[in-house]
């Protein structure tokens, strides 16, 4: 298996833990999904609201590694800020970082993402950044320190799946010993399996196991599909061709 | 004196970071907070003066992707 910043993960699924329609539906995904890590946030609260408090039992008893992100930051200063809080809150020095810059597409903000890794790495911590498949981007975020690249499939949320599969292919071949997750914009298990099969180390998603009609089904339905395309990139895919070329044998058929 | 709590204006007798977070009922909760758009750690909510005007950030866990 992959190991991230030092830690071997235990499923190539990742999960996050945002718009499932309850806290026990929410357990029950993860139970079915084998997910090995799950990404939190952090939100202000100040009053007699307990949700917070609720949501860390919860997830500290799904027995998972958390990876707190840092999403809906649109600067350095806003992420970087975040992300110390997330250390003490989380006590992880894992942080997924997001730096948003485009509010529409919610496509990262790369100058500032590079800015914002090269001061958490500084400060400690084991940055993930959310970014695209650039391959110069991705240069410069190794460069200030990230050991791990998760590059989008598509938009947040929009279920579109692998929009660039050349990007990624290349993104692939440049970084062979550098850990990539595919982080976003995933709708099918079959885009799970793609990316796996592109030789991709893990995927993360959220809103397409949260927004199904039967979380944790779907959920399995991703474990499966994670597991069978990571398999099927350890057993050299045959290459495609663009003649057909019979499976079965022409010699000794009949002369009818 | 008069300060901005997760955005809304409150009036507080707080002299530290942590008395005021007592005031709020979370003294013991599992929050983080910053001052100022700067994080503030546990350690040192004790020994930090609030001033009037002060912008200060109190968050917990939360579900996130």
């Amino acid at each position: 298996m992959p190991t991230f910043y030092g830690t071997e993960i235990t499923s190539r699924l990742m999960l996050g833990t945002a718009q499932y329609p309850s806290p026990a539906t929410l357990a029950d995904t993860f139970r079915r999904s084998g997910a090995g890590i799950a990404t939190v946030s952090v939100r202000r609260e100040a009053g007699g609201d307990q949700a917070g408090q609720d949501f860390w039992t919860l997830i500290r008893d799904l027995g998972v590694a958390v990876l707190p992100n840092t999403a809906s930051c649109y600067s350095v200063r806003e992420a970087v800020t975040t992300a110390h809080m997330a250390r003490e809150l989380f006590d992880t020095n894992w942080i997924k970082l997001e730096v948003i810059g485009h509010a529409d597409t919610l496509q990262p903000d790369p100058f500032g993402l590079v800015e914002a890794a090269a001061q958490l790495a500084e400060d400690g911590f084991e940055v993930f950044p959310y970014c695209t498949e650039d391959l110069v981007l991705c240069e410069r975020l190794v460069e200030v320190g990230c050991k791990v690249l998760m590059p989008w499939g598509a938009p947040i949320g929009t279920g579109l799946g692998l929009n660039n599969i050349y990007g990624l292919r290349s993104l692939r071949a440049h970084f062979p010993d550098i850990p990539l997750v595919v982080d976003a914009g995933l709708g099918l298990p079959s885009h799970a399996s793609r990316a796996m099969e592109l030789g991709y180390d893990a995927v993360l998603l959220n809103t397409a196991v949260a927004k199904a009609g039967d979380p944790a089904a779907m959920a399995h339905a991703f474990a499966l599909a994670v597991e069978a395309g990571a398999l099927a990139a350890g057993a050299d895919p045959m290459d495609p061709r663009d003649m057909a070329a019979p499976s079965t044998p022409v010699f000794g058929k009949a002369m009818l | 004196m008069k300060i901005i709590v997760n955005g809304e204006a409150q009036e507080t007798r707080a002299p530290t970071l942590a008395a005021l977070l007592g005031e709020l009922g979370k003294g013991e909760a599992k929050v983080a907070t910053s001052v100022n758009e700067v994080f503030v750690p546990k350690h040192q909510r004790a020994d930090h003066g609030l001033h009037e005007g002060d912008r200060v950030e109190v968050v917990a866990p939360r579900q996130g992707g």
